[in-house]
């Protein structure tokens, strides 16, 4: 009992006294704390972000975004919190403005999965690797720049990137890849195998890695069992940052992939039709579900975007009374049901596409947790066909020509529907041109003749001057440099197609220049080309999520519509590999039969004037008998001097014979002594 | 009279005869001409070179009207001038008519020039020939009732030869090389020192191995036209004086003695108008040269592009020769040591030849062409044409070599082999490289033969007439 009050006076002490010292606390650290959010707040940001698209040809397109941004280094220090320590080095130790690495596997098909949005445009890329960078440096020193960027991307990314260093790897565009920068340099390596132990590298540059967040979602043996998939990371760098958007540095990864999902057969009663599309869930696609956010990003949204072919094609079912009316609202009624109520649903502002508006869904992962995951599902009620939104002109490449000497390359441009919205935004801008851009790079040994350029336009031969309103060409130096091709071409609107053709000379290459693989051939890297007159866009009307999301205002962002041909493959001759000393020895021994037969001809005396030489000889001076008895041995035939040749060769022969005894001594006196 | 009269119808005749084959052979290169995409001739590599190819050229051309510089790139490797001169004329299209028509016009007009030149000079020489030997007393040896004379002969061989057809048709600019080549030796055969000049500096200008040369035309300034080893006159003069004292024939043969130390004497005069008219030729051409590339990177860059890829062997695409195939199979580090080998191979020769033949500088010429087109980076069938027709204008005195049978099968074959051989390789994928290098070392092989026999029948000429001069001393004195 005693001690009861004492307890009871106690405790209220000790409670008060802990609220003076948390007060205490406050007082002294919420300053600290608020001003730290803030300025947290300002600077280092992350967001991940997914993008999911049901594809036309049953396939479905999931799109990974990733951003972190940091301030400008000065006011930072060196110390990140949540961006990657190795990039912003990277920035600040080569002077980096802008670089984009990519590491592809697969082609993009530009016909069944579009080629005028703004994915399949910026995020698109040829197969293999490819880099290019814009330096801040003077433009002496780009070049050293890029080499070493190059050594340090291909330790960061555990790639065979530093081939990118030879001078015969990488070419300087000019203008046409991007427009208005200098020190651009760009390189591909198209034979770039792409795997896991590249994605790793990629992956540890996100603060939650692949443990949780979105990026839990990357199920290896899913991504690379997929039909496309592109791992990319952009880099903009912004040192004074005022008048600039977003000063410091932007670090932009996302990874494109095109996947096939199972078709769970849901929809029973179409299930007889061949072209009904697959329902998927994410957990279906990725063999994962996403459990929760990660931590540390500021946003994480899974979107899911259907096409404009694909909506105008639900809204033409609807009207025919097909699926239920918009009591539920769109996103459920019409031919698709999703397991996940989205949080909200955008519809694209629509300017100049008559073939409607594409639609986004958005789901925040926020409120999901181990518990109870993440799990986006789309089942289709009824079978829905369209097509994506095609470039305005499809490029293809190909070679020509048959045999290892020469052969052409040409590029196919072909119109892929007239009545779309290309001929409107055609007919309506400059002047009634419809502008492309190309852009080409041609490994040295093959050897591009630009005279022999040739241009079709629906058909028909045209003289080079009518099309090709801006040419650069810098040809390719043996060895030194590749052939970099730049082209602005003007078409009449009406083109249907259009097709140029460069002929061009295989080389021949040293024997140690051939890869291992010679007879496999050798890779042309992909063409870009670019229609400046088409801008990729969407534009979701002003909401402040859509600002906030930087994937959507990437979508935002007028960009021309670019497209990347194919990679050629370009068979080259092969010397033999087996037997290099014997083409040397015989091309040798051919040197020694010319030597030899016609030194041997000039030199040949007849009879007679050998005996005059010889009679001479036996006149003159013992020097000149001496020479004379030399040429004489040297020809090999025997000597008959008038003075005593056997009292001299008898004295050069004891001589002879006591040096070899003298030898010989020594030899038994060493063996005895030492031996 | 009768059969002086008989012998000038006769030459006239033959004469007429010459001048429809001269025709015959335009019109039948003008008849190739018309069917140039079913030959394609222009890419064979045994016409085309990457020094020779008019393809080349016209990529050339293109760059310098796009205003860079032609040799930016690995294409062009020729000269300037023969760009400026060329170029326009691969631009041109006449309708109706083939691609490059006004080039390989100009090919051809290259090539009558070069067999007119070709038969002037081996006029020259037998005139020179026939003189020499009667001033020897040996007369017998010449048979006065040849059926064409040995220039004429040689014109026709080298217009019909099949190699000079194909690089005149294939669009290859070696017949402008060899004009020059041609124009070199005929200008010193008839002492025309500017005319020697101009075609010695614009025959290196256009592919350097002619700068060797140099030697015969200074030979052929200084001692004149090929004749016998000049101790034959020597000896003859001073046997004539040793024998005969009787005034008048004595006066002779001063007159004959004066005339053969005039001979012998080497002139210095028109050595050193030879010089000096080669010091001013080449200077204007480098005054031309540096002109049409001054707006891009000037002289340097030229001889950079032009020598310096003659010399360092850079474009491993196959040909006739064998530096190719061995240039791109050895190893690296050795490269150097082997470039250097090669060229010193060339020049090695120079001094013996000189020595040995000194009396002879247009059989030296062809000695040193043959040497260098068959040693040289980037050989074609062009320059083969040249020195097979600069062969025949020894006809005389090359009567009895060996192996000529065998050596002209050697190149109907290997003309036959080698198109089929680089048809398996590269077209059709079942040969291999080293078939086709073989044939070219049978073709290296099959030149030194020729280079051999033709060097040692020539030496054992000499010491027929050597023979024959003595035994007529010999019978003059007993």
């Amino acid at each position: 009992m005693s001690i009861r009050p004492i307890d009871v006076m106690a405790i209220p002490l000790k409670s008060t006294h802990f609220f003076i010292f948390l007060l205490l606390l406050s007082n002294i650290f919420t300053p600290i704390i608020s001003f730290g959010l803030t300025i947290e707040q300002e600077r280092e940001e992350f967001y991940e972000e997914l993008l999911l698209r049901p594809l036309p040809d049953r396939k479905v397109l999931a799109h990974f975004h990733f951003q972190s941004t940091a301030p400008s280094s000065n006011s930072n220090g060196r110390h990140h919190h949540l961006f990657p320590k190795a990039i912003s080095q990277l920035v600040q130790k080569f002077q980096i403005k802008e670089m984009e690495l990519s590491f592809t596997q697969g082609r993009w098909n530009y016909e069944l999965w579009g080629g005028f949005d703004p994915i399949s445009s910026s995020n698109a890329k040829p197969p293999g690797v490819e880099l290019w960078a814009v330096f801040d440096v003077p433009q002496d020193q780009v070049d050293a720049s890029w080499k070493n960027l190059t050594h340090t991307l291909s330790g960061l990314f555990c790639a065979s990137i530093n081939f990118l260093e030879s001078s015969t790897m990488y070419s300087a565009p000019q203008w046409s890849f991007r427009p208005a920068t200098g020190n651009i340099r760009y390189g591909m390596l198209p034979r770039e195998a792409v795997c896991t132990e590249n994605l790793t590298p990629w992956l540890k540059l996100l603060p939650c890695r692949d443990k949780d967040g979105l990026s839990a979602l990357m199920d290896r043996p899913s991504i690379y069992k997929s039909f496309y998939h592109s791992q990319r990371l952009h880099l903009t760098s912004n040192k004074s940052g005022p008048e600039g958007m977003n000063p410091g540095i932007i670090l932009e990864q996302t990874l494109t992939v095109v996947l096939q999902p199972n078709s769970q057969r849901t929809s029973m009663t179409y299930s007889g039709e061949k072209n009904v599309q697959p329902s998927w869930s994410l957990s279906s696609i990725f063999g994962r579900k996403v459990s929760g956010r990660c931590v540390l990003a500021k946003s994480s949204n899974v979107y899911l975007q259907l096409e404009r072919g694909l909506v105008a094609e639900l809204k033409k079912n609807k009207n025919n009374g097909v699926g239920n009316i918009a009591s539920e609202g769109f996103w459920s009624g019409t031919g698709f049901e999703l397991s996940v109520r989205p949080d909200k649903v955008f519809e694209e502002e629509n300017s100049s596409h008559r073939r409607g508006s594409s639609v986004l869904f958005e789901f925040s992962v926020d409120k999901y947790s181990d518990s109870q995951p993440f799990d986006l599902g789309l089942k289709w009620k009824f079978p829905v066909t369209w097509s994506s939104e095609p470039a305005p002109l499809h490029a293809s490449r190909f070679l020509m020509g048959s045999g290892n000497e020469r052969g052409a390359i040409a590029i196919l441009l072909k119109s892929a529907d007239l009545n779309d919205a290309s001929l409107g935004t055609c007919s309506s801008s400059n002047g009634y041109k419809f502008r492309v851009d190309v852009f080409q790079v041609v490994p040295w040994y093959v050897k591009v003749y630009y005279h022999t350029l040739q241009l079709f336009v629906n058909g028909q031969p045209k003289a080079v001057g009518d099309v090709i309103e801006k040419i650069h060409v810098s040809p390719s130096k043996d060895k030194i440099s590749p052939g970099v091709m730049e082209m602005v071409l003007q078409f009449p609107c009406d083109v249907k197609s259009a097709a140029l053709t460069l002929e061009f000379d295989k080389g021949f290459l040293h024997i140690d220049e051939y890869p291992p693989d010679a007879n496999q051939g050798f890779d042309i890297p992909s063409a870009a080309i670019s229609f400046p007159n088409f801008y990729t866009s969407l534009l979701f009307p002003g909401n402040c999520s859509v600002d906030k999301s930087p994937m959507l205002s990437k979508f935002q962002e007028k960009n021309p519509v670019l497209s990347y041909t194919e990679v050629l493959l370009v068979p080259l001759t092969t010397p033999d590999f087996s037997m290099p000393y014997n083409v040397i020895t015989i091309t040798c021994t051919v040197f020694a039969l010319y030597f030899g037969s016609l030194l041997n001809v000039l030199r040949r005396r007849v009879d007679e004037e050998e005996r005059l030489l010889k009679s001479k000889a036996g006149k003159t001076a013992p020097l000149s008998g001496l020479l004379s008895k030399l040429s004489a041995k040297l020809r090999g035939r025997p000597q008959e001097t008038p003075q005593s040749p056997s009292n001299s060769s008898s004295l050069i022969s004891s001589k002879l014979l006591l040096k070899v005894f003298l030898v010989a001594v020594l030899a038994v006196a060493w063996q005895y002594y030492f031996g | 009279m009768e059969k002086k009269e008989e012998n000038k119808r006769q030459r006239k005749k033959i004469r007429g005869g010459f001048w429809r084959w001269v025709i015959a052979s335009v019109i039948f290169r003008l008849i190739l001409i018309y069917f140039p995409q079913n030959l394609n001739l222009s890419s064979r590599p045994e016409v085309s070179t990457p020094l020779t190819s008019l393809r080349r050229l016209a990529e050339g051309y293109w760059l310098k009207q796009a205003s860079m510089s032609p040799y930016a790139g690995s294409m062009y490797h020729g000269s300037p001038l023969l760009l400026s001169v060329l170029g326009p004329l691969t631009v041109k299209r006449i309708e109706g008519q083939p691609d490059h028509v006004l080039c390989s016009l100009l090919f051809v007009i290259a090539d009558i020039m070069s067999a007119m030149l070709l038969r002037a000079t081996g006029w020259k020489l037998q005139v020179a020939y026939r003189e020499s030997l009667k001033a020897l007393d040996i007369i017998n040896i010449v048979e006065s009732s040849d059926i064409l004379a040995s220039g004429d002969i040689a014109a026709l061989v080298y217009l019909w030869n099949p190699f000079t057809i194909v690089a005149c048709v294939g669009l290859s600019t070696s017949p402008i090389e060899n004009l020059f080549i041609i124009l070199m030796l005929y200008g010193a055969c008839i002492r025309l020192v500017p005319l020697a000049a101009f075609g010695w500096v614009m025959a290196t200008h256009l592919s350097l191995y002619p700068a060797i040369l140099i030697i015969p035309v200074i030979l052929l300034m200084g001692y004149g036209l090929d004749a016998p080893p000049r101790k034959l006159f020597l000896l003859k003069g001073y046997c004539k004086i040793g024998d005969n004292n009787s005034g008048n024939i004595h006066c002779e043969q001063e007159e004959m003695i004066n005339r053969s130390k005039a001979q012998i004497i080497f002139s210095r005069r028109p050595v050193v108008l030879f010089f000096f008219w080669t010091t001013l030729w080449s200077v204007y051409v480098l005054v031309l040269c540096g002109i049409s590339v001054k707006q891009y990177s000037g002289l340097w860059e030229m001889f950079q592009r032009t020598y310096g890829f003659i010399l360092t062997v850079e474009d491993m695409s196959p040909n006739i020769g064998v530096l190719w195939y061995f240039f791109a199979e050895v190893f690296d580090f050795f490269r150097n040591f082997f470039l250097i080998v090669f060229h010193v191979n060339i020049l090695f020769m120079i001094l013996p030849l000189a020595i040995r033949l000194n009396h002879r500088p247009c059989f030296l010429a062809f000695v040193y062409i043959a040497i260098s087109s068959m040693l040289k980076s980037y050989p074609s069938v062009g320059d083969s044409a040249l020195y097979l027709g600069l062969l025949v204008l020894f006809l005389d005195e090359l009567a009895d070599m060996p192996f000529s049978f065998f050596i002209f099968c050697g190149y109907v074959g290997i003309s036959l082999l080698s198109p089929v051989m680089h048809n398996l390789w590269i077209w059709r994928g079942t040969g291999n490289a080293n078939f086709y290098f073989a044939t070219a070392i049978a073709y290296a092989c099959l030149q030194i033969i020729l280079l051999v026999e033709s060097v040692s029948a020539m030496l054992n000429h000499d010491r027929k007439l050597r023979k024959l001069s003595v035994a007529n001393l010999q019978d003059g004195k007993s």
